[in-house]
């Protein structure tokens, strides 16, 4: 249902001016109704893939086809409307509107309280105390965090894109959070691509995606990507395990 | 219907609902001015309106201890050329609690200039509390200008209470707003301004505050969007001569080719005094827009929502 064809996107650096590759000839597909797991390094191109999909930023080359349809030149919102939705890994706050508003433009119609409920009360939020909360700073990153998801999922897109929907969340909603993504994959209405870090997560994946210095490292079905990933040590922890700076 | 309200034309009724929610005469105690003449007028068993004795605005008396009152002074200039200028004292009795619903609507079809100026002095006592709400809204198809001046001066005694939220969200060509406050002992004063402009609109807010009691406090908030040629300024002048506590905040978004100026002066005259500026005008954030867009939004209906939410 979605096909990134050889993607790659540069940045001109304007401090050494010339230009640098986050991403190179990535491809990817993901099938229908399929729970995809995006994983790797920080740094890695995985955000940056994210946007691409979504429009917020264009590929220097490469085609993205969604549902068969060429979307490599459509707008963020032409997009959205086609059915792709995402959680923003640093969700954007604004002065003013509230939580409601913001679920009634994601959903684009008035909801009433109970039906508001539905979708806060899954990432454990309380509908009687936060729809009338603004989306400022005076909520919490974990807060936030979670209000972006119900927004998505109050949206009920074909293609939903989380970037990092578990960052900032306490350990006892996460369990809950695991609970709502594995509902996701069960329902089978619509793909899901999750960027995360969370061994749970990569646990519920059927495929799972290793992104590295802007390239695909691995890709695979879980049963045959998580086993090698566990059994992997980050380098880092070599290096600390061998000398810490005051033995040195 | 009351004969009062099949009196007013279909322009002064639809501006009654506009600046004050009205559809016809309110409740409890009320004075509504159209072009300078008092057309209804009615007070409560607590609350006196009467006529200034040179004829240029009223009088509204609160008794002490009214509770839970209400008081509608609206005004609408309906007719192209006409200025108009009003002088209106409250004096707000001893541990009175109401609110007063004051709005100046400019209904100018013609070529002529329609002005109006309008000031208000609230006296308010011990222990009382008052929300003042104000709106200004100015239509109309004709090339004559609309101007509004509106003046506010606050005398609050001891433990006293005021709220006042101005709103002038559209069609106001000229609008010079000074408001002026003094403070005793544990007195509060709470300003929140929110304002539009567009086109070649002009808008000026000035705020002067004296904190002299002690233990008196002021937060002065404006939030505001300039459109088009706009301009605006913002001067806010707070002295704190006691133990006392100051905030004041401009948040301006500024769009097209409008320009707004913000220019605080705070001034502690004693060491517990707490003074606190901030001023903030941006476009709107990028990331904003983005985000709106990625739920279905096109770009100028994003803009519109936020810009719709800012000003809520
Ligand atoms: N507009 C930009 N200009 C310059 N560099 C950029 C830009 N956007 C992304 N990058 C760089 O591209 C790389 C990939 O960033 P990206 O946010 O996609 O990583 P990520 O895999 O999501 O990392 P994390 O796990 O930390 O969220 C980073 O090195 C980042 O600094
Ligand atoms: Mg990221």
């Amino acid at each position: 249902m979605l096909e990134l064809k050889n993607i790659s996107f540069s940045v001109t650096d304007d401090a050494k001016h010339k230009s640098k590759e986050i991403l190179k000839n990535v491809s990817l597909t993901v099938d229908e109704d399929s729970f995809v797991v995006i994983t790797g390094p920080n740094g890695g191109g995985k955000s940056t893939l994210a946007k691409i999909i979504m429009g917020i930023e264009k590929p220097t080359s490469g085609r993205i086809l969604f549902q068969g349809q060429d979307i490599t030149e459509l707008d963020i919102h032409e997009r959205a409307n086609l059915g792709i939705g995402f959680t923003f890994q640093q969700p954007v706050r604004f002065k003013g509107l509230t939580v409601k508003d913001l679920l009634r433009l994601a959903t684009k119609k008035d909801m009433r309280t109970d039906e508001l409920c539905v979708y806060l009360s899954e990432v454990g939020l309380c509908a009687a105390d936060y729809i009338n909360r603004e989306i400022n700073a005076s909520l919490s990153g974990g807060e936030l965090k979670r209000i972006e998801i119900a927004m998505l999922r109050a949206r009920g897109v074909e293609l939903s894109v989380f970037d990092e929907p578990e960052a900032g969340i306490d350990l006892w909603s996460f369990q809950n959070l695991i609970r709502v993504f594995e509902r996701i994959r069960d329902e089978k209405h619509g793909s899901v691509i999750i960027i995360s870090h969370q061994e749970r997560i990569l646990e519920i994946a059927d495929k799972i995606v290793v992104i590295s210095g802007g390239e695909i490292a691995k890709t695979g079905k879980k049963e045959e990507i998580l086993p090698q990933l566990l059994s992997e040590s980050p380098a880092c922890c070599e290096f600390y395990k061998a000398k810490t700076p005051r033995e040195a | 219907m009351s004969n009062a309200q099949t009196a007013y034309s279909e322009d002064v009724q639809d501006m009654l609902k506009v600046i004050a929610d009205l559809t016809g005469p309110p409740a409890g105690a009320y004075n509504i001015r159209v072009d300078g003449k008092s057309v209804g007028r009615q007070s409560s068993s607590n609350i006196e309106i009467k006529s200034k004795e040179n004829g240029q605005g009223i009088e509204i008396y609160v008794r002490p201890g009214t509770k839970g009152e209400f008081v509608h002074i609206p005004v609408v200039v309906d007719q192209s050329g006409f200025s108009d200028i009003v002088y209106n004292d409250f004096y707000i009795g001893e541990g009175a609690d109401v609110d007063i619903v004051a709005g100046c609507g400019i209904h100018n079809d013609g070529t002529h200039l329609s002005q109006h100026d309008g000031i208000h002095t609230f006296h308010v006592e011990k222990n009382a509390k008052v929300r003042y709400t104000e709106k200004h809204y100015g239509e109309g198809n004709g090339s004559g200008e609309r101007v509004l001046n509106p003046v506010t001066v606050v005398h609050l005694e001891e433990n006293s209470y005021l709220e006042m939220e101005t709103v002038q969200i559209e069609g106001v060509d000229s609008t010079k707003r000074v408001t002026n406050g003094d403070l005793k002992d544990g007195a509060r004063l709470v300003i929140k301004e929110k304002l539009m402009t567009s086109g070649k609109q002009r808008a000026t807010t000035e705020f002067n505050v004296e904190l002299n009691g002690v233990g008196c406090s002021a937060n002065v908030m404006s939030r505001s969007v300039a459109k088009g040629e706009s301009f605006q300024a913002f001067y806010s002048k707070i002295d704190g001569n006691n133990v006392c506590a100051g905030h004041s905040e401009c948040d301006a978004i500024i769009m097209d080719n409008a320009c707004v100026k913000a220019v605080p002066e705070i001034t502690a005259n004693h060491v517990d005094a707490s003074l606190i500026h901030e001023a903030a005008i941006g476009k709107i954030a990028g990331e904003q827009i983005t985000k709106l867009m990625t739920l279905g939004l096109s770009q100028s209906e994003a803009e519109k929502e936020i810009v719709k939410g800012f000003l809520k």
